[in-house]
């Protein structure tokens, strides 16, 4: 029989380990990425002063947050006002329990390998949109809940092409099972990226908008609505929707590797290696095109979402299944 | 199985709590000193005035509805996708129509310009 | 044991979460409260080793019906919060029917014999899903499109007579 009280303290242990690794290796060293990337690709230097070569910069910013004060503002709904951070960072936390990191002999390092895997995940996307609505609308600012709205508008919109990429996925690997999906490919030829390369293309730009990043960040652009949902945000409180952010950000290219690059598969190193280094890549050419491109204006955004990836992942089903089938 | 989600259900838990954690830091750190200045909300330098709502448009709506069709139509393909496999042809077929049909919805919604984000 | 720890934690979230959703005096409150509701329910459907089911009833009652009540809640002239009443005349007779109906449905449940099925549970499972779709419930099925393709002609019909 199952033993309650210790898989209780080995969920909890696990979760602990889990939102440490978000937090770091995730958000913070991921924020530090960005500024070190975006400054290479626009030939200056990124932050170099804390630490060496800077890499202290973001606990220096972590330490300075924590002192700021938070500032609700009047009459705003303070209940909801302060859940809606929270609400974003479990959601990007809970994305990970079905993210495998690798192997170890032949256990799999992945929190629990639900039968749902890929269905959960989506679902963990889902509830991001509700938590950026409330902190949009529970700020009693006019531009954060306009900002709120538009960006749970990009949010859904781009919710479908995903859907239709997962769906792709899990026709070619017969599960819904992260752990059943990398083990459906065998070696290189047989990652996903090759077999499913349209559903791989949908599926990073449709990523790349569920997480607000450029292209795609209008419902955060400075210039646009100051900052958004979070305007009214200050302090931690902010630095939680960044971390929520971030954390959704590193899940979504760490799914992309489960799903497209073969996940933790690879010679000679060992397979946690090989996720992170391909997690990693992800992550890198998620930033690359953030510091390449310029922002797409908000219609055009939904066209693409609507007029052109979700019907090409609709007939990319289509094509799967009479591939598969004939 | 149900152990599974028993995970998931501490995770969430934990997870808030550890959330928190850092609010509650901030709690104990930050100064607090609380004005009606610093607490008027933001609108770029300006005196805000008018309530914070924005003017209803019907295409917010629009979309979310159109979504939440399509999104019905996903949890359907879902558990198609995973066992098409053991039906040959005849599951292909059957989610032609299925699929076709909500093309049909799609095209149906585009052209009514239910997809315009003007 | 465990199990039954689990439900009565399940049950009182959504009971005390629905409670909210139905007497809040804020209308977004309400709505937000929705989402404990629905997540309660996902939970029960889980004891009840539907996952799959649990898995949908999170994606889209909460990430797409909420998400529509909340746009449609802020947009309007409520979203501002405004506070309105949430008693009226009828409080006596309200609690008289929500009282006679609680006894019907308490009648019915304790007087049928359910049947105590020897042998594993249904299976609702994805897989299973997805089989019985493409064999005893095809019809369904394709009829489901149909429904779907019905409800999206009439929401924009019914949303556009706004031009």
């Amino acid at each position: 029989m199952v033993n309650w009280p210790l898989e209780i303290v080995k969920a909890g242990l696990l979760a602990v380990v889990i939102f440490t690794f978000m937090a770091i290796v995730g958000a913070m060293f991921g924020v530090l990425l960005e500024r070190k990337v975006g400054g290479w690709i626009q030939a200056r230097l990124g932050p170099k002063h804390v630490g060496p070569q800077g890499l202290l910069q973001t606990v220096a910013d972590t330490v300075k947050l924590l002192q700021k004060e938070h500032i609700t503002p009047r009459a705003a709904d303070v209940a909801i006002f302060n859940t809606a951070p929270l609400i974003v960072a479990v959601a990007g936390l809970m994305s990970w329990i079905v993210i495998p990191f690798g192997t170890l002999g032949d256990r799999v390092l992945i929190v629990r390998d639900l039968n749902i895997g890929i269905v959960f995940f989506a679902a963990m996307g889902s509830v991001t949109v509700i938590g950026i609505l409330a902190g949009g609308w529970a700020s009693n600012n006019k531009y954060s809940l306009l900002g709120g709205l538009r960006s749970a508008s990009q949010m859904i919109s781009y919710e479908l092409p995903l859907a239709m990429a997962l769906i792709a996925v899990a026709m070619e690997a017969g599960t819904l099972s992260t752990v059943g999906i990398v083990n459906a490919q065998e070696g290189w030829l047989g990652s996903f990226a090759f077999r499913q390369f349209p559903a791989f293309v949908i599926f990073l730009i449709s990523a790349t908008a569920e997480v607000n990043r450029v292209p795609f960040d209008l419902p955060e652009a400075e210039s646009e609505l100051v900052a958004g949902y979070f305007s009214e945000y200050t302090g931690m409180r902010f630095a939680l929707f960044q971390l929520g952010e971030y954390g959704e950000m590193f899940a979504m290219a760490a799914m992309t590797t489960t799903l497209f690059l073969g996940g933790w598969r690879g010679p000679l190193l060992p397979p946690l290696v090989w996720f992170l280094l391909k997690m990693y890549a992800v992550v890198f050419f998620l930033m690359w095109v953030r510091w390449t491109y310029p922002r797409f204006r908000l219609d055009q955004l939904l066209n693409l979402s609507w007029k052109v990836l979700l019907p090409a992942g609709l007939v990319w089903i289509l094509i799967t299944g009479y591939r598969i089938t004939f | 199985m149900l152990v599974d989600w028993l995970y998931v259900g501490v995770f969430a838990i934990v997870g808030m709590i550890l959330a928190a954690l850092p609010l509650a830091a901030v709690w104990a750190l930050a100064p607090r000193v609380p004005y009606p200045q610093k607490e008027t909300t933001y609108e770029s330098g300006v005196v805000p005035f008018g309530q914070a709502w924005a003017q209803f448009n019907v295409r917010y709506y629009l979309f979310s509805l159109v979504f939440v069709i399509f999104a019905v139509e996903v949890i359907y393909l879902y558990p198609w996708a995973i066992v098409f496999r053991q039906y040959g042809r005849y599951a292909f077929f059957v989610m032609l129509i299925f699929v076709g049909i909500l093309i049909l919805g799609l095209v149906h919604a585009w052209r009514k310009g239910a997809l315009e984000w003007t | 044991m465990g199990q039954l720890a689990a439900f009565i934690i399940l049950s009182i979230v959504t009971l005390a979460s629905a409670v909210v959703v139905v007497g809040s005096k804020n209308i977004v409150r309400s709505a937000l409260s929705l989402i404990p509701t629905l997540l309660g329910i996902a939970g029960l459907y889980i004891l009840l080793h539907a996952e799959y089911v649990a898995g949908i009833q999170v994606l889209i009652y909460i990430g797409a019906i909420t998400v529509l009540i909340l746009f449609v809640i802020m947009l309007t002239e409520q979203g501002t919060g405004a506070r309105f009443r949430q008693v009226n005349e009828q409080v006596l007779a309200g609690v008289l029917a929500a009282a006679v109906l609680a006894v019907l449905l308490m009648a019915v449940f304790f007087g049928t014999t359910w049947a105590p099925g020897p042998g594993a549970l249904p299976q609702y499972t994805a897989p299973a899903i997805g089989s019985t779709f493409l064999s005893s419930a095809i019809l369904i099925f394709i009829v489901t499109s149909f429904v779907l393709l019905v409800a999206l002609m009439g929401a924009i019909v019914i949303a556009r007579r706004e031009r």
